[in-house]
């Protein structure tokens, strides 16, 4: 059937296999000469999509054990972290480390070695995993962690399904007071007020920026940055006070069908970032935030990938290293503002330092938006490549689904070593992704 | 307060784990019963964990009808609720030759679960109080070439659970017959079901909590199934014959 990623470009034929348990995915496994593993499709290129055979492990989303010491969960690869925190907010925990959707699985979670809005303070994804169970190409499952087959935790880690399937995982939740954010904004005139303002915040939970990529000018990279802190019970109203687990229940909204193509544009998008950053300005100061809204403000409109159109969009995202950070941005924002290419969901963030083998963040700014697919952005794509290479800067492959093989390969000195890893494991026959294929991994 | 139990028999189908995580969400304690139910281990700390209810796990085999009144005596605690999602599809070529293969698709889909519900709605009358739910099929409703071994067993289940009803109405015990239509499960994977037409096992799930909270009797969980059935059973049989749905 038809495959793609959440973004929907490309869209390939692809054979999907739903083992319903792990003796059922290790005969599986066995039998193909070369699969990927797939979680809740939520990368938004070709990361999890093998033509020949892709294997979901939508089925395998049990979860196995809880100790209420540690907070360690262990659970099967294909649980959701939205079903951990349905399950477990009630109790008082919430996950150390969570993307910008609740959408994505644990093995997902884990392959992409997702960060989010806290990397600054405690790092990527890795930060909460104990071990990782992987199953190799023989079928056999190998338990692996910081002490226990260090290297082949290391680049699962980061290592986008391409050091074998993920079928179990312990991870670490921390305890939470309430299921409140308090959330601080602050809109800044431009990208370098924005920067000046993270790092004179670098204490803050949680920090994110939205920024206008359109605006040019003295006000290149204006920004609404946005600081949040977990609320302690005491800290809530009276009535809040008595259920701090329970917030308001929002209706679903889901974008109704795909949008032609011509309902976004520069005017539109112009328009809406403008609104968007005078009713962000207008809230500056502090609120009260619930945890859905909070972290996964789009998951409230399901299916709204579908804004983008038919022909799907390409999200584009890099790190720069923190010394030509403000070089690099400035460079990135002058070419996206002239272009006037739309992106409703630009975002910049401080990444904090962090060493790992093969995961995306390293310490300076990451800056990510999408586009929709056309001739135009495609190119424009390739230009902001090409500049980000020139400041020492990567890509995230979660995000990706057209980068060059070459700009890939200029982008990180890892890849040698992965590459070599892969070959000396037998990884690279076995496991490999339309993605993994266009960049030779 | 806490809630009484809820039995799934047939605990290991999608729709039996769906069912089960229905009505843990709603707080009940959940009885797993499946053949080697030891093998729902990882199914009974999902579940346990995810709504924070006891769930336990019981041998128990359809087939084996002997066994079922102490299967029954056995439970550790008689359930407020029963739900039977025990079946069998089987290949209806198949059934046209071997006889002992459609010997065992009637049976799974009519003695086995008539028999367990009839212990169970005994032991319900004499409490005065339980609901026993029947995961019938849409097939039973006319037979076709296409599956009437199974349908005519589905048939007889309907009508087992129609005279149930009939005789507990008074009794303070409920009965529901469940009617799933197309759902997307193991047994259908791979078969290109219409979309519109097809429910997912969690939605079975819910319109089986819904169905006994509100004591309804006949439920199709898409209700689109309901016109789709009544014109089956309407066509002329002189016309149905010439037909191949």
């Amino acid at each position: 059937m038809k495959l793609s990623g959440w973004g929907r470009y490309p869209i390939l034929e692809a054979n999907i296999h739903a083992p319903r348990n792990v003796a059922a995915l290790q005969e599986f496994v066995r039998s193909e000469p070369t699969l990927i593993a797939r979680g809740n499709g939520r990368a938004y290129g070709d990361s999890a999509i093998n033509s020949a055979a892709t294997v979901t492990t939508c089925h395998l989303n049990r979860m196995l054990a809880f100790d209420p010491e540690t907070g360690q969960l262990t659970a099967e690869a294909g649980v959701l972290l939205g079903d951990i925190i349905a399950a477990f907010l009630p109790r008082g925990w919430f996950p150390i480390v969570t993307p910008g959707t609740k959408f994505v699985t644990l093995g997902g979670a884990i392959a992409a070695d997702v960060h989010g809005k806290n990397h600054h303070k405690d790092g990527s994804f890795r930060s909460c995993v104990d071990w990782i169970d992987v199953m190799g190409a023989s079928g056999s499952v190998a338990r692996c962690s910081r002490a226990e087959n260090p290297m082949l935790f290391e680049y699962t880690l980061g290592g986008m399904g391409l050091t074998g399937i993920i079928t179990q995982t312990a991870i670490r939740l921390r305890p939470v007071e309430t299921a409140w954010i308090c959330q601080t904004i602050h809109p800044v005139r431009n990208f370098k007020a924005a920067m000046d303002m993270f790092e004179a915040n670098q204490g803050a939970t949680y920090s994110v920026a939205w920024i206008d990529c359109l605006a040019g000018g003295a006000d290149l990279g204006r920004s609404l940055v946005m600081f949040g802190e977990h609320v302690r019970r005491d800290d809530l109203s009276e009535t809040h006070r008595q259920m701090p687990f329970i917030v308001p229940k929002k209706p679903k909204r889901k974008a109704p069908f795909d949008f032609p193509g011509f309902v976004l544009n520069g005017l539109t998008v112009r328009t809406f970032n403008a609104l968007y950053y005078r009713a962000g300005s207008r809230k500056a100061g502090q609120q009260l935030v619930d945890w859905d809204a909070y972290f996964y403000p789009l998951d409230a409109i399901l299916e709204w990938n579908r804004i983008y159109g038919r022909k799907g969009f390409a999200q584009f995202q890099c790190v720069l290293p923190l010394d030509s950070s403000e070089a690099g941005l400035s460079a990135l924002l002058k070419v996206i503002s002239k272009a006037q290419a739309g992106s409703f969901l630009a975002v910049l963030k401080r990444f904090g330092a962090q060493d790992s083998a093969f995961s995306f963040p390293m310490e300076g700014y990451t800056l990510a938006l999408d586009f929709p697919i056309n001739a135009k952005t495609l190119r424009l794509l390739t230009e902001l490549d090409r500049i980000t290479l020139g400041h020492g800067g990567r890509f995230y492959l979660a995000k990706d689904s057209r980068m060059s093989a070459e700009t890939f390969a200029a982008s990180d000195n890892r890849i040698k070593a992965f590459r070599a890893e892969r070959k000396d494991n037998n990884w690279r026959d076995a496991f490999a992704s339309a993605q993994s294929e266009r960049l030779a991994l | 307060m806490t809630k009484s139990p809820v039995l799934v028999l047939g605990a290991r189908s999608d729709i039996g784990k769906a069912t089960a995580h229905a009505f843990a969400s709603l707080g009940h304690p959940i009885q797993l019963a499946a053949r080697r139910a030891g093998t729902l281990e990882a199914d009974r700390s999902d579940i346990s964990l995810r709504y924070n209810v006891e769930v336990s796990l019981h041998e128990f085999d359809a087939l084996d009808i002997q066994s079922h009144n102490s299967f029954v005596d056995h439970l550790p605690e008689l359930p407020e609720a029963a739900v039977c999602v025990v079946g069998l599809m089987g290949d209806q070529s198949e059934n046209e030759r071997d006889l002992e293969a459609a010997t065992r698709v009637m049976r799974s889909n009519f003695e086995g679960p008539a028999s367990i519900l009839a212990a169970l709605a005994n032991c319900f009358e004499e409490r005065g109080y339980g609901t026993l739910v029947g995961i019938s099929s849409v097939a039973g409703e006319r037979g076709r070439a296409t599956n009437y071994v199974y349908g005519s067993a589905k048939a007889g289940f309907t009508a087992f659970l129609s005279g149930l009803r009939n005789r507990l109405a008074q009794k303070g015990v409920h009965v529901v017959t469940v009617l799933p239509g197309f759902v997307a499960t193991q047994l259908t994977e791979g078969m290109d079901l219409p979309a519109k037409l097809t429910a997912q096992p969690e939605e079975v799930g819910k319109a089986i909590t819904r169905a006994v909270e509100k004591k309804q009797n006949v439920i199709y969980v898409r209700s689109v199934w309901r016109l789709i059935m009544m014109i089956i059973r309407n066509i002329p049989e002189k016309t149905f014959n010439r037909i191949n749905i």
